[in-house]
């Protein structure tokens, strides 16, 4: 078996351990029986390597060496917890706050300490506009019944599935038919840890009927240093004539590995868009987004933008899979690279027999700042109907050195005029950002980065 | 202001500039004009600090300080600008953020306050009106979808707001229609003081009926052949650059 080399790891042995506990906690019987379908499928695939065509650019073995605990049991924080989740939030919001001045309307707040919702420092919205409970307490629920566990895919997918196994609790939020989110929820999942620990964040996100939301998601750790593996899983369900514009800020710090999952269904009329930044920071970003687009005449966008920068590998995987007619999906990538840094970019368009007057389009286009930076791109698309409009492209280049040039026989310095350069080179997918306040926050996040570089 | 002595220049090894001389006072327009291949946009090239240009002789000194040690953006803030025979499209950097950054950097680098907001937009409105350029190309991108004469008209708008010393033009008539020309000569003549001065590249005599020249160079194989006054403009409009190739062999 392929999972002979793992079996025999530390990390492997804890995880079968915590599986016996985490089998435990779940209430019903199915949930039960999913945590141990999901444990089977993991133990028979084993974590995936390079030799496994999803993962050929992106070997996440190296970063499974540490000897993390598989666990920070949620429970209360103490007050010295307390005061340092509430000092790293104050100061993450302080320099969010920098570019809200003038044009803040103001987020509510929700903040989850290893997944443990914090009420003392979140503002949370009404719960007419918007439900958000802990999976304890939304198991019951009709809504997460519905959908837990049957959005995100199990089969062939080893981190999925442990993180469906091992997972403790989770976020499930609900926007309730008809209820529209009048300021966005500003979601900031802090990882509190006293050594290396490897964490299995699950949310899973429901839009009713004719809703919308704006959430945007920031991740902050303290900086202790240690090394932090974040398998997360995203499940999302979006009804029909709903709209849910998701924001996903990463950034972060050496010594975190990010790889997540999310997955998402949509109902005729429904909007689905997704923004996700990825800054210098993390080692290891490996986002797998995936739509099912579940009925006809809807539409969805995926704008990603990355600026990696030292040894940083960062790697977007998209799937959309057409189902029915007149659907429309809209992907725009676009990557800057500093340093040693590695990207990959593997879009993947699926449009179905039955999906005629598909429109598809993708693109992804990446600016290397250095020669030891590197790109992977590959666009993947395939059509089994035949009345759809489907377009790729994919460019990696380097700066236009003659606009570069330009700008600074008009008095402009260099780092200035590169920094101008990278702004207008995002501007396509940063101009998509619905709120003025985080396209600020963004554009100083790089130009930051770019003043360092 | 301007003083080039024995400029030698290439690119990769191929010398383009073989010695050439120029004078250029306060107050003083000289045209540069010369056939194909003679070395008039790699002058350019040279004076704004284009980048795979070597100098290999001579010196280029801007009131006495050493232009050719300047990196392009130095050059710029110590007062030369280039209207660029084909000035390049950035999309997402706004027209008006960019020449506001310029300024600001030039005014920074003498030690003076940026401009306020309300400053620098009263200005613009200012120098818009006075080289008429047109208010809808300053808010979009740098030269996106200009058509050739806006973007020659958009360097004509950045120079009267930098305000240069010495300002050189690319071969600017080029492309442009006999209206764009008119408007970009008036604006250029507006600009004309007592203390700038202009290098004004041409293949055409046409552009100095409208911008008059002090001085009109020809320049062949790299260096300066012959100079004379706004008739020796014309005289080789009549007659082509042959003789004067001719005479200087002779």
């Amino acid at each position: 078996m392929i999972m002979i080399n793992q079996l025999e790891t530390p990390l492997y042995e804890s995880i079968a351990a915590k599986f016996e506990i985490a089998s435990l906690q779940s209430s019903s019987e199915a949930l039960q029986a999913l945590r141990r379908e999901a444990f089977n499928i993991f133990k028979t695939l084993g974590f995936p390597s390079i030799r496994n065509e999803e993962w050929k650019y992106t070997n996440i073995l190296p970063f499974l060496k540490e000897d993390y605990e598989l666990d920070v049991i949620p429970q209360e924080l103490t007050p010295e917890e307390f005061g340092k989740t509430a000092a790293l939030v104050a100061h993450h919001l302080e320099e969010l706050q920098q570019s809200l001045k003038g044009e803040q309307k103001g987020a509510y707040r929700l903040v989850t300490v290893n997944g443990k919702i914090n009420a003392e420092l979140s503002v949370l919205p009404a719960p007419e506009l918007l439900r958000i409970l802990p999976f304890a307490q939304a198991e019951q629920e009709p809504a997460f019944l519905a959908n837990f566990g049957k959005i995100a895919t199990l089969k062939d997918n080893a981190l999925v599935a442990l993180n469906t196994a091992l997972y403790n609790d989770g976020l499930y939020i609900e926007a309730p038919k008809g209820s529209v989110l009048d300021k966005p929820l500003h979601l900031v999942n802090v990882l509190l840890a006293g050594g290396p620990v490897f964490v299995q964040p699950r949310h899973l996100v429901v839009i009713q009927p004719n809703a919308s939301v704006e959430i945007i998601e920031t991740t902050i750790s303290d900086d202790a240093g240690h090394a932090l593996f974040v398998n997360g899983v995203t499940e999302i369900a979006v009804g029909e004539n709903a709209h849910f514009h998701h924001y996903d800020i990463q950034t972060g710090r050496k010594g975190m590995r990010f790889v997540q999952r999310v997955e998402a269904t949509q109902q005729k009329h429904s909007n689905y868009s997704n923004y996700t930044f990825t800054l210098p920071g993390t080692d290891l970003v490996r986002n797998n987004l995936v739509l099912h687009l579940n009925a006809p005449e809807l539409e969805s966008h995926l704008y990603g933008l990355y600026l990696s920068a030292d040894r940083q590998l960062v790697d977007n995987h998209t799937e959309v899979h057409h189902k029915y007619p007149h659907g429309e999906s809209n992907q725009l990538y676009k990557g800057v690279l500093l340093d040693q840094s590695k990207a990959v970019f593997n879009g993947k368009i699926y449009v179905y027999q039955d999906a005629q007057k598909t429109n598809a389009f993708q693109q992804s286009n990446n600016i290397l700042f250095s020669e030891k930076a590197s790109v992977n791109a590959k666009p993947q698309l395939e059509i089994f109907a035949d009345d759809v409009k489907c377009s790729h492209g994919t460019t990696i280049g380097q700066i236009n050195k003659d606009a570069l040039f330009y700008l600074q026989t008009r008095g402009i310095g260099e780092q200035r005029a590169r920094n101008m350069m990278v702004n207008a080179f995002a501007f396509d997918v940063t101009e998509k950002v619905k709120i003025p306040a985080l396209r600020t926050y963004l554009e100083k996040l790089i130009a930051a980065k770019m003043d360092n570089a | 202001m301007l003083s080039i002595k024995n400029l030698h220049a290439g690119v990769e090894e191929k010398e383009i500039l073989k010695g050439l001389n120029l004078e250029v006072k306060p107050g003083e327009v000289h045209a540069i004009m010369g056939p194909n291949g003679a070395g008039k946009s790699s002058l350019a090239s040279v004076l704004s600090g284009r980048p795979n240009y070597e100098v290999t002789q001579g010196s280029v000194t801007l009131d006495g300080k050493d232009l050719l040690d300047m990196s392009p953006e130095d050059r710029a803030r110590e007062g030369v600008f280039l209207a660029f025979q084909y000035p390049i499209e950035i999309p997402g950097v706004s027209n008006i953020n960019f020449l506001k950054t310029a300024l600001n950097e030039i005014r920074t680098y003498k030690g003076l306050e940026p401009l306020s907001a309300k400053e620098f937009l009263a200005l613009s409105k200012e120098k818009q009106k006075l080289v008429e350029f047109d208010a809808k190309l300053v808010n979009r991108s740098l030269n996106e979808g200009f058509s050739g004469g806006e973007k020659k008209r958009n360097e004509i708008f950045q120079l009267a707001m930098l305000e240069p010393k010495l300002s050189i033009l690319d071969e600017t008539d080029s492309g442009l229609d006999i209206d764009a020309l008119r408007i970009v000569s008036r604006g250029v003549n507006k600009l004309r003081s007592d203390k700038n001065a202009f290098i004004i590249i041409t293949h055409y005599q046409r552009l100095l009926d409208y911008i008059v020249p002090d001085f009109v160079h020809v320049l062949s194989d790299g260096k300066i052949v012959k100079t004379g006054d706004k008739n020796l403009a014309l005289e080789l409009e009549e007659k082509g650059y042959d003789w004067i190739r001719e005479e200087a062999i002779h």
